[in-house]
């Protein structure tokens, strides 16, 4: 049989850089990581006009000069946030649930290359998508505004471009959460739920506790934390934006590492 | 060339692959035979480093497979029909396998040409037929030339015109001096196709021969004759040492004597042969009789087999 294996020509390719065009190739080749990315600028858009459109009337003027603006704008995330969490899920669970995996793995066996180039090419598009869709939720919400309102911001204000920027990385790293549980659940179900189930549901049994745990440890919940970076009025007994965000990248940043130590030792 | 010393896996309290060696040589199809259970795809994975044998060593051209920083270029493997994902389009999918290798686009489309596939290559390969799956995995493997191939039942859901290709394609793959190593419980099929043989049963190394050996081994075959002097001639050959049963009036099977010798005691005794024809027993009853014991879940043993596959 005619048999030509020629590597690519031209181009004295790394042994990560291909590894990268791997994953970068099987994320954008299948639909769901266009839907996905799709819905997360979507929901911030689509929510952000309508808050735009009906808010204004809702709200005294008095209520509309106290309010976080940047931060109602943003009021889609609470959306884009189940998006991007579910695609950085089944980045990795995909390939379990299909038998992907094995042909990954037959193609690359070194485990934790393959993992860090996932992540990378995850982590870039999560980023850009993140940004993109709060940025365009900020400036809709802005355009829509009726003139004169007092919600009205711009980027310049203290605290706003930090927001919106953040608000962007917050749902990157939500997503890395998502594929560091992913990881090491290998079920789509389950890392799903953990992932949830982790952001929401601390959060929920803190408000039934003292107010006194709630100063202290409430701050450190994941969903606590990340959301100050997306906080231009800081509240008190929440940690500084960076900071905020910071935790919320420990969280994500401790899965990652688990699952990067779990993949080596685990049949696939 | 695959060469597995001492290989064990154990899955819980499940021994799957036990104290396994073998060698499979380059140049030739080698036949990996065994009932349902008795470690087959295991010792595959185990090849290819997708699960970690608990003792033991295996190694693919010299070096354990997961050493290879180019392995596509090593082996090339099929494991199971659909390892990949079904939202992607066969090109796609392909092509994606050979980045990681640092493969051109070009032989992209010459696997998918040399499968069969071209036509449907944009489209899902969640919708492909089990056939066109196992065509898919069959590009896979081809995809980095390798002078390795592996491939679990791959002839699984191919109709009769694909059992052809793939018997016409690995024996040509065999012919250039690749190793060919394919699994089966298609005793009908590796007989025609494979030229060596790996037989194991419960995760043990029954027997590890070439086909021919194998069947000439066995205790199936047998002379089987027609004459109307049957009696006469059962009395005889049993005089000699023979063992002769009694299969219809006129007809009997003879072991202990070959057809040669029953021909020439024949013609010494004038007796009148209807039929003189020698029978060598089947690869599948050789393989019958030596896995007897080793077969793990007979029909009716167990309702349920588990699924590990």
């Amino acid at each position: 049989m005619a048999a030509i294996a020629t590597r690519v020509p031209g181009r004295p390719s790394s042994r990560f850089g291909n590894i990268l065009r791997f994953e970068w190739c099987k994320f954008r080749s299948v639909r769901s990581t266009f839907w996905a990315l799709a819905a997360v600028v979507a929901f911030n858009v689509v929510v952000a006009a309508l808050l735009a459109i009906f808010l204004p009337r809702a709200l005294s003027a008095h209520q509309q000069a106290a309010i976080d603006s940047t931060r109602v704008s943003l009021g889609g995330l609470h959306l884009s946030q189940v998006a991007i969490g579910l695609l950085g899920v089944l980045v990795i669970t995909s390939e379990y649930s299909t038998g992907m995996i094995r042909a990954t793995l037959a193609a690359v066996p070194q485990r934790r290359l393959m993992l860090t180039a996932k992540t990378l090419v995850f982590a870039v598009a999560g980023v850009i998508a993140g940004i993109a869709a709060c940025l365009a939720a900020y400036i809709i919400f802005q355009a829509l505004l009726p003139s004169g309102d007092g919600m009205q911001t711009s980027l310049s204000d203290p605290g706003v471009l930090r927001a919106v920027i953040g608000a962007g990385l917050y749902l990157a790293v939500l997503g890395l959460f998502g594929l560091g549980l992913g990881t090491i659940i290998r079920s789509s179900a389950g890392a799903v739920a953990t992932l949830f189930g982790v952001l929401f549901v601390p959060s929920i049994i803190m408000t039934l506790l003292p107010a006194s745990w709630q100063d202290t440890v409430g701050r450190y919940l994941p969903m606590n934390a990340g959301e100050t970076i997306y906080t231009v009025q800081h509240q008190p007994h929440t940690l500084r934006p960076w900071a905020g965000l910071g935790v919320f990248c420990l969280y994500a940043a401790a899965a990652l590492a688990t699952g990067f130590i779990l993949i080596n030792h685990r049949d696939a | 060339m695959i060469e597995a010393t001492g290989l064990s896996k154990r899955y819980g309290t499940t021994v799957a692959v036990d104290d396994l060696s073998f060698r499979v040589p380059p140049g030739q199809v080698t036949g990996f035979l065994g009932p349902n259970g008795a470690g087959k795809s295991t010792t595959m994975r185990l090849i290819l480093g997708l699960d970690a044998p608990d003792a033991g060593i295996v190694t693919v051209n010299g070096r354990p497979y997961v050493s290879y920083r180019r392995p596509l270029f090593e082996a090339g493997a099929l494991l199971e029909a659909k390892a990949f994902h079904g939202g992607r389009s066969a090109y796609n999918h392909l092509l994606c396998l050979a980045l990681s290798n640092g493969i051109s686009r070009a032989r992209v489309g010459a696997v998918l040409e040399l499968v069969g596939l071209a036509s449907v290559a944009r489209r899902r390969a969640g919708g492909f037929s089990l056939g066109m799956a196992q065509r898919l995995g069959i590009a896979a493997a081809l995809l980095g030339d390798p002078p390795v191939l592996m491939l679990d039942e791959p002839v699984n859901g191919l109709d009769p015109e694909g059992v052809a290709w793939i018997r016409t394609l690995l024996k040509a793959l065999a012919a250039e001096g690749r190793t060919v190593f394919l699994s089966s419980h298609l005793m009908s099929e590796m007989a025609v196709t494979a030229d060596r043989l790996i037989i194991i049963g419960r995760g043990r190394l029954i027997a590890q021969t070439t086909v021919e050996d194998f069947l000439s081994t066995g205790s199936g075959g047998f002379v089987r004759v027609r004459s109307p002097q049957a009696s006469a001639l059962a009395a005889l050959l049993t005089a000699q040492g023979a063992t002769v049963t009694r299969q219809a009036q006129q007809t009997l099977a003879i072991t202990g004597a070959n057809s040669d010798a029953i021909g020439e005691l024949a013609k010494a005794n004038g007796f009148t042969l209807t039929e003189l024809s020698a029978h060598q027993a089947t690869l599948e009853e050789r393989y019958m009789e030596l896995t007897r014991d080793s077969a793990d879940y007979h029909a009716g043993d167990r309702a349920l087999a588990p699924g590990r596959k």
